[in-house]
């Protein structure tokens, strides 16, 4: 992902949470890495959010192919003050909004939508990109292609 | 796949620990976030059951400073064991990086370390990834113990592909650093290729 498309994600997000009224906003892939985050996340521990919710839909993704559906695209966790709403963005990645009392189930599902749209065009557009540059592979270096073994030995002398 | 974001410059890999139950792999990941600097090291979260077996994965995220300007990140995961969470397992396995498994030397569990590779295959296969083709390290762990068989014979039945190997004894923290590393050598040289 390169800076351009990075921008656009955490525009979108921006407003998603503004306009759901919601607390925090994250999107993350279905391995477990977080891609983009937005609002006041002090207070939590973002890696293993992005990891659970992760291993969340991987687990509900199992549980829909037991009865023959293709997968659940929403779930939603209620609390007792903050609730959690994941969805599912082109199959790809996972978009999570952390909501409060301040807000509604059908605010955010309706803004949901609406942003759901928004990333799938910026994803799509990503996907292009990576798919022209794997086309016309060696003409861009990677910035990899250097990393030499002392290179990842000084990683470990801690 | 690594997830690799130019614009904060990180690169994200997933290892995943696999092994028979009670191979030890849980306390691979408990002894590296043990010796791990505060700093570098994220919250350790097991999903486990009350008598601490896995029930779903551990999962430890692990900073390791920069290469080349881009920050280094390693997400530790470890499967359930027990054959009855085959489902978990293969979950797990997606999007992973590379792959160390645990195998446990005791002569009683020699016939759980076979059927557990041959199940890694299955599911890597499953989820698109060939073991041929993935960074993957083989720990023979708790070497340590008077019941544990010789190595060539663990080898004879366990090995894959000729990949690099490492004696261990995760409970004394012996060879858990040399086995991460090793794999983590094997997925950042992957990069170069991508």
């Amino acid at each position: 992902m390169y800076e351009e498309e990075f921008t656009k994600i955490q525009v979108i997000l921006d407003k998603l949470r503004k306009e759901a009224n919601a607390k925090f906003v994250f999107l993350v892939d279905k391995a477990g890495q977080q891609i983009a985050s937005n609002g006041d996340m002090r207070d939590i521990d973002t890696t293993s959010l992005a990891s659970l919710t992760a291993g969340n839909v991987a687990a509900t993704d199992g549980l829909a192919k037991l009865i023959g559906e293709k997968e659940f695209s929403i779930l939603f966790h209620e609390g007792e003050k903050d609730n959690i709403h994941i969805s599912i963005v082109i199959n790809r990645v996972i978009l999570v909004v952390i909501f409060d009392e301040r807000s509604s189930l059908g605010l955010v599902r309706l803004r949901v939508k609406k942003a759901h749209g928004d990333l799938s065009d910026v994803f799509k557009d990503v996907l292009e990109k990576s798919d022209q540059r794997a086309a016309g592979k060696g003409q861009a270096q990677s910035p990899f292609a250097e990393i030499t073994d002392e290179d990842i030995d000084s990683l470990f002398s801690e | 796949m690594t997830f690799i974001n130019y614009a904060a410059r990180e690169i994200n890999c997933k290892i995943v620990y696999y092994g028979p139950g009670l191979c030890g792999k849980t306390t691979n990941i408990q002894h590296i976030y043990e010796k791990t600097n505060p700093n570098a090291k994220g919250k350790l979260i097991s999903l486990a059951t009350e008598t601490d077996r896995t029930l779903f994965f551990d999962f430890l995220p692990l900073d390791l400073g920069t290469i080349r300007g881009f920050r280094t990140r390693f997400h530790l995961y470890t499967v359930p064991g027990q054959v009855f969470y085959d489902a978990s397992r293969k979950l797990i396995l997606k999007g992973v990086d590379g792959v160390i498994f645990v195998a446990d030397s005791q002569e009683a569990r020699l016939e759980a370390n076979i059927e557990a590779v041959k199940n890694l295959q299955a599911n890597l296969k499953a989820q698109g990834y060939d073991i041929q083709k993935i960074p993957y390290i083989l720990q023979l762990n708790k070497r340590d113990l008077a019941s544990a068989v010789p190595i060539e014979m663990l080898l004879k039945h366990l090995r894959v592909k000729n990949e690099p190997y490492f004696e261990a004894s995760a409970f004394k923290g012996v060879g858990v650093f040399d086995t991460l590393k090793a794999v983590a050598k094997l997925v950042l040289n992957d990069l170069k290729r991508t």
